[in-house]
């Protein structure tokens, strides 16, 4: 298993340097002069402007660029930003907010997604059965910003429950933002839990156990559970680094400064080394939660071994 | 200024970069607050933080502290180096930190000299200019901020490698060219010199400015960010002075800048002109407006002075007197390609000008929250005037038409360009249904890109038709509304258009004796720009900001800032 672990290690450089080189060149070829965009209607003195050209090597051709902003990050150095920011700074300030709303959005799939989708199929067919599929059905409905602003107003400014925006009032500040990311995947862990189970729950395996006399309690949660959970598990894994990556619309509404509101702004202001050193950590986090969700299967399912 | 992307006041960060979701749009602030209890609560921390004791002992400056703090909304400044902030998110924040040379009347908007750190303001010949500073201003680390102070920042905001984007404010001051870097020097060539030879230090409290060319209108530029003075400190370490600015005004920083969650600053005990009410303020930055607005109606914000365009009708419901509207300088038009020979003829321009119904459009798309426009510069600026366009600028569909068959009729597709994700689509839109209504103008399509893009293929003059773009003023001079815009030279001319007479006039009014006599000679020029119209004016902006109970004597100026030493809380 070490030996599996350190290949897949192993496999990262590679990937790492393509997508940072793919990003950097996307990013390269988006129309427009950034430089010309930071002044908007009136241009800046010509001075001015060349000055930042040459100091963001913008008149370089791609590869030069790219070699020179790889160039440093071998030594440490991320670049900075149009405003003169170290992106190290940047990335320092904006990814633990980030991590820690992911893991919040993650606690809400994991706690009421598995909770909604076992009660679902225990009692096919039943009202709860129902009511879980008509409440997934409506949150995968509706957007993740109609539901943010609805939230905010509702039980932030209306009924004063929950912190309205920002980081003032520490963890209880990602409660709402938190749930509000991890709706949408809450929804599909849900139903994924439920399929998955119902499916075990008629196997083999569990009408032996059921006819040993294992309790139901220990037939459907140890036993039907547990083999239930690969595909809930996979699909976590994955949704950790969507979950970062994708807070755009989340972080705006509740105004709280993580690194999707960054790449977000970075964009659209064409900042390469900004967006290419978030990506690059992105793709880390895609890359370990998918090794860590790998393992995982291990624990779940005695069967699977790693060469 | 530059005026943002976006629509409305800036969000620029935010601005002026054309980026920025709401966030960099810098004209939005808000301030709220809390339950009683809680501001209680948060400014008894806060005093005890700040080190002020209960009874409020060094409160009691001239003009009397009435003490307590609130919150201001913001967005992130790009910049908090003065030479470098033209947004009006750092413009605000820096307002708080630093007094300027000249102020500006809030109502009037004209400038008072003798209101800010400079008492007089004088030149013979409109070229050379003395400033006689007050004397005992200090910054707030107690630094004097005399003459050498002021040239330090201004040579600093002309030295090219510094790249600070308010350099263009001294491109007329003499000297400037020393310190740019040669276009085709080789990379890492220095500027000859470090100091503008049009800059003298007369004496610690006098300072004496030769100009390229006369302008009579430069007592009127002084109040802008990029004319504060700058420190010693400042030298030793620019990335440190950023990250926790010294500057000369009622207030002073209280811990370093936070990015994208807030700056605090609180009074200046040592402050030379009229102390600041309140003690402290915490300047809360936001990425998204109408999260602000949310906080603002939950009671954790004290001032916006931006409120989100679309929910207008309800603050004005929710908050009475406790919003604010006023006029900004925030200006909108559509500019025509003269370079495009469909164009060409005037009363084509004019027969476009005159099929649009522009209040309709701001009472349809805005919540009316914009005032049609009848000049080319904005009514906050003393000289303007409400309808010096006349007939031109006004809705009259059947005249339109007659104009444009007269002109022989419009042929083929008729292309609206603006820039993307900043709100324009539901206004252009109106305005391709106007045209093609009262017209007759058949094929009508958009044009929409990014902001970066937009700008670049407009000055390489390859737009090719009607075009969305907006001005912010960084001094109430008409001169500020017309010459970047009109003259031939003009930075911002996009549409190709020259016009000799209206050159010349500029140059008269700029060489005029006063700042009054200068603008007579603007209207003219105005007058023959209008008369030629090489772009639609559609409206003006306007100012919309409101407060919550906790505080009063909120005002906002022109600039979109408002006046925070003058705010009280409400106790």
């Amino acid at each position: 298993m070490l030996r599996y672990t350190l290949r897949r290690l192993l496999q990262t450089v590679p990937v790492l340097i393509g997508t940072t080189f793919l990003v950097f060149a996307m990013v390269f070829a988006i129309p427009g002069d950034p430089i010309r965009a930071m002044a908007g209607d009136r241009p800046m003195a010509e001075g001015t402007y060349l000055a930042l050209r040459d100091r963001y090597n913008l008149d370089d051709p791609l590869l030069v660029q790219y070699g020179k902003y790889m160039g440093g990050l071998v030594r440490g150095d991320f670049g900075e930003d149009f405003n003169g920011r170290e992106v190290a700074d940047i990335m320092a300030d904006r990814f633990p907010i980030t991590i820690k709303l992911a893991l919040v959005a993650l606690a809400f799939e994991m706690l009421l997604g598995i909770l909604a989708g076992v009660l679902a199929a225990v009692r096919r067919k039943s009202f709860m059965d129902s009511l879980v599929l008509v409440t997934t059905t409506a949150i995968v409905s509706v957007p993740t910003f109609v539901l943010g602003f609805t939230l905010q107003l509702a039980v932030g400014v209306k009924l004063g429950w929950f912190p309205i925006a920002g980081l003032t009032e520490g963890w209880r500040s990602y409660l709402l933002p938190g749930f509000v990311l991890g709706a949408l995947s809450l929804a599909y862990v849900a139903r994924l839990t439920r399929t998955s189970l119902v499916e075990n729950l008629r196997a083999d395996y569990v009408r032996t156990a059921t006819a040993k006399g294992a309790t139901r309690r220990r037939v459907v949660g140890i036993h039907a559970l547990r083999n239930s959970l690969i595909p809930v598990v996979t699909f976590l894994g994955v949704d950790l680094g969507a979950l970062m990556g994708g807070a755009i619309v989340t972080e705006g509404i509740f105004n709280i400064p993580g690194i999707g509101q960054q790449v977000f702004l970075s964009v659209r202001a064409q900042e390469g080394p900004v967006v290419v050193g978030i990506v690059t950590a992105l793709v880390l986090v895609f890359v370990l939660a998918n090794l860590a969700v790998d393992l995982l299967y291990g624990l779940l399912d005695p069967r699977i071994r790693y060469e | 200024m530059v005026e943002s992307p976006a629509f409305g006041a800036a969000v620029r960060q935010c601005v002026v970069n054309a980026v920025v979701p709401a966030a960099k749009v810098p004209e939005e602030r808000s301030f709220a607050m809390r339950s009683l209890r809680v501001v209680a609560g948060i400014a008894a921390v806060s005093l005890v933080l700040a080190g002020c004791g209960g009874d409020d002992d060094d409160g009691a400056a001239p003009g009397g502290g009435t003490g307590g703090e609130f919150s201001v909304y913001v967005c992130e400044p790009e910049h908090l180096v003065p030479q470098n902030t033209n947004e009006t998110c750092g413009a605000e924040v820096l307002g708080a930190l630093f007094t300027s040379l000249v102020d500006y009347d809030v109502g009037t908007n004209e400038v008072r000299i003798g209101a800010g750190t400079a008492s007089s303001v004088e030149s013979d010949d409109q070229r050379v200019w003395t400033i006689k500073l007050k004397e005992g201003w200090t910054f707030h680390n107690g630094e004097p901020a005399n003459a050498a102070a002021y040239a330090r920042g201004w040579n600093a905001g002309a030295y090219g490698p510094n790249a600070y984007g308010n350099a263009y404010f001294f491109e007329n001051i003499a000297g400037y060219d020393d310190l740019q870097v040669p276009t085709d020097a080789p990379a890492g060539t220095k500027p000859a010199a470090t100091e503008m030879s049009g800059i003298e230090v007369v004496d610690e409290w006098t300072l004496r400015v030769t100009l390229k060319d006369a302008f009579s209108q430069f007592p009127v530029t002084l109040g802008y960010t990029a004319f504060y003075p700058l420190p010693e400190a400042y030298t030793g370490d620019p990335d440190a002075f950023e990250e926790r600015p010294i500057g000369t005004g009622p207030f002073q920083m209280d811990g370093s800048w936070q990015h994208n969650q807030q700056i605090r600053v609180q009074r200046y005990d040592n402050y030379a002109g009229t102390a600041a009410k309140a003690d402290a303020i915490t300047f809360r930055i936001y990425s998204n407006v109408n999260t602000g607005y949310n906080d603002l109606l939950g009671g954790n914000l004290d001032i916006m002075d931006s409120l989100p365009p679309e929910r207008l009708g309800d603050a004005r419901a929710q908050f009475g007197d406790r919003l604010i509207e006023r006029a900004s300088s925030n200006f909108t038009y559509v500019g025509f390609p003269l370079y495009d020979e469909r164009f060409a003829d005037v009363r084509v321009r004019r027969a476009i000008s005159m099929a649009i119904d522009r209040q309709a459009i701001i009472d349809a798309i805005f919540n009316g929250a914009y005032t049609p426009a009848g000049s080319l510069v904005s009514p906050v600026v003393a000289g303007s005037r409400d309808n010096a366009c006349g007939q031109w600028c006004t809705y009259r569909p059947e005249e339109a038409r007659q104009l444009l068959t007269e002109a022989g009729g419009w042929r083929g597709s008729l292309v609206l360009w603006f820039n993307s994700g900043s709100g324009h689509e539901k206004w252009m839109e109106a305005v391709s249904n106007q045209l093609r209504s009262n017209l007759g103008i058949s094929s009508i399509s958009f044009k929409s890109l990014e902001f970066a893009e937009y700008l670049e293929l407009l000055d390489q003059e390859k737009v090719t038709g009607p075009f969305r773009l907006g001005w912010v003023m960084d001094y109430p001079s008409p001169q500020n509304y017309l010459q970047p815009i009109y003259s031939t030279t003009g930075s911002s001319n996009n549409f190709g258009y020259s016009n000799e007479q209206v050159d010349q006039l500029l140059a008269r009014g700029n060489a005029a004796e006063t700042v009054e006599a200068g603008i007579e000679l603007y209207q003219q020029a105005e007058d023959l720009v209008l008369a030629d119209l090489p772009n639609v004016p559609m409206w003006f902006g306007k100012v919309q900001g409101a407060h919550s109970n906790g505080v009063s004597n909120v005002a906002i100026d022109a600039f979109t800032r408002i006046r925070l030493a003058e705010v009280t809380v409400n106790q």
